[in-house]
């Protein structure tokens, strides 16, 4: 299985080079992506640059452009689709069907990776992205079991690529409005879940307090690991009891799991981390390159220390082993 | 955790301030000449007035990139800023460098951030991508003594970072 990896920064995108990445996946300084962070992605320059480094060590580089357009700025994705071609990227990850179909008619040699973000994840929707714009891939959301996984691979012609290790987003990709619903941006238009403009971190005493938008998210007492101001990583009061209603501030591990994927029929693990900085994207793909060829017996040991990284220090194998049905 | 010794913190809190901030000036001037990409992708936010709040330090310091202006203050008399980063020195020159990811130091309590957060993304962000080597950029401002400072920094970096897993390459 290939090993996709995140880089927000030219430094990144050296480093999952360098740890050993199959391929690295970024995008450009603009709301064309769904990482939109203040000081985060590529240049135009930064991005031809970082594919000829890629390419010269056999690395392929996927430019997401994984958000879906604004009504009368479609030039924006056109251009970033057009530039992203010319650069030489080996694949586009695409959620807009406008966009792919853009790709697909103007780019029919274009390999095409259908994003998270375009919440593909049965098999008729998969089958019609194959049939209209000749998908190679899709990326799986969050919400599928492993069996899941293993009777739709069966059904499907096309790649299947998994998020194995960081960040967990539990809900369905491409149609959660939770940040919107809270700050009015969204990851799906704007490129930021819970933007950093409308978050606010404070003080109460020995409490850190966890504030988006107008809503308080999170307490965190003293020493008590903290997470992402997520709404749907929140605690809640619901009736008398105060706890996590969605999901807690955890992050996503299936390292454990990796045989049991591959028997699945999935061809690439991606690893969560645009937003994240150069020594956590040296860690991850270097640990989970050693992990894809250890033993089961050795892979716990290997990802055990990436857990005091992760959001909340702590992992879970969240939907890929759901338990409660 | 490592932290600064005490009894240099002690020291560093009877050296007048104008010597503390001459030195920490000239550091970061000599940091900004060297990495005029900082600037890039800092974007609007080089207006900004940022806080470095060192835990075991009694001192605060104020910077606003675009003016290389820096002022250093006592503990309790710190300046105002639009966003704050509060830890052990040493993690934060980490993050200076990019040898520490800042994501898992908030998760585990070390950095306590304020303010405006967009502001300290943008930092974080443009710091991550410079390549910032402060020995090096220490032993550049010391002429004929450039080799023994820059290795001297060198040293004293490896022994605060022992332990912390730094497998940045």
């Amino acid at each position: 299985m290939e090993l996709i990896c995140p880089a927000g920064t030219p430094a990144a995108f050296r480093e999952a080079v360098e740890a050993g990445a199959d391929a690295v996946y970024c995008g450009f300084r603009d709301e064309t992506n769904a990482r939109n962070f203040p000081g985060l992605n590529f240049s135009r320059q930064e991005m031809r640059q970082s594919i000829g480094l890629a390419r010269g060590k056999g690395v392929s580089t996927f430019v997401a452009l994984n958000t879906f357009m604004r009504a009368g700025a479609e030039a924006l994705w056109y251009s970033a689709a057009d530039d992203a071609v010319a650069m030489g990227a080996d694949a586009l990850i695409l959620a807009d069907f406008g966009l792919m179909a853009y790709v697909a008619e103007k780019y029919p040699d274009q390999r095409l990776h259908v994003s998270v973000q375009a919440s593909a994840s049965n098999p008729d929707a998969i089958r019609f992205l194959i049939e209209a714009f000749a998908a190679k891939r899709v990326v799986l959301p969050r919400v599928l079991t492993v069996q899941d996984i293993a009777r739709l691979t069966r059904q499907i012609d096309c790649e299947v690529e998994v998020f194995a290790f960081g960040g967990l987003c539990v809900m369905a990709e491409g149609r959660c409005s939770l940040s919107s619903y809270a700050t009015g941006k969204s990851p799906n238009m704007n490129g930021v879940c819970s933007p950093a403009s409308h978050v606010r971190y404070r003080q109460d005493g020995t409490d850190l307090v966890s504030e988006l938008g107008a809503y308080t998210i999170n307490r965190f007492g003293p020493g008590e690991a903290s997470g992402y101001p997520t709404l749907c990583k929140g605690r809640f009061e619901i009736g008398d009891v105060q706890g996590y209603a969605f999901e807690d501030p955890v992050s996503l591990d299936v390292v454990d799991q990796i045989d049991a994927l591959k028997a699945a029929g999935v061809s690439a693990l991606k690893i969560e981390g645009r937003q994240r900085g150069k020594a956590y994207v040296a860690e991850v793909v270097s640990s989970l390159k050693k992990a894809l060829v250890a033993s089961p017996e050795e892979r716990a040991a290997l990802v055990a220390r990436l857990r005091t990284m992760s959001e909340g220090q702590r992992t879970t194998a969240g939907a890929y082993e759901k338990r409660w049905r | 955790m490592p932290s600064f010794p005490p009894f240099l913190a002690r020291s560093i809190d009877v050296t007048p301030l104008w010597l503390v901030e001459r030195v920490a000036r000239t550091i970061f001037s000599g940091v900004l000449r060297a990495h005029p990409d900082l600037f890039e992708r800092l974007g609007d936010y080089r207006q900004t007035r940022y806080g470095f709040a060192p835990v075991d330090l009694p001192l605060h310091f104020a910077v606003v990139p675009a003016t290389q202006s820096l002022i250093v203050s006592r503990r309790g008399q710190s300046q105002p800023v639009d966003a704050r980063i509060e830890g052990p020195l040493v993690l934060l020159l980490g993050l200076l460098e990019g040898r520490c990811d800042a994501d898992a130091l908030f998760f585990s309590r070390d950095l306590a951030v304020t303010g405006d957060m967009e502001a300290m993304l943008a930092l974080r962000n443009a710091l991550d991508d410079s390549t910032i080597d402060l020995p090096r950029e220490i032993g550049a401002l010391a002429g004929p003594f450039s080799p023994l400072v820059a290795g001297t920094a060198r040293y004293i970096r490896a022994r605060a970072l022992e332990g912390r897993d730094v497998t940045w390459n």
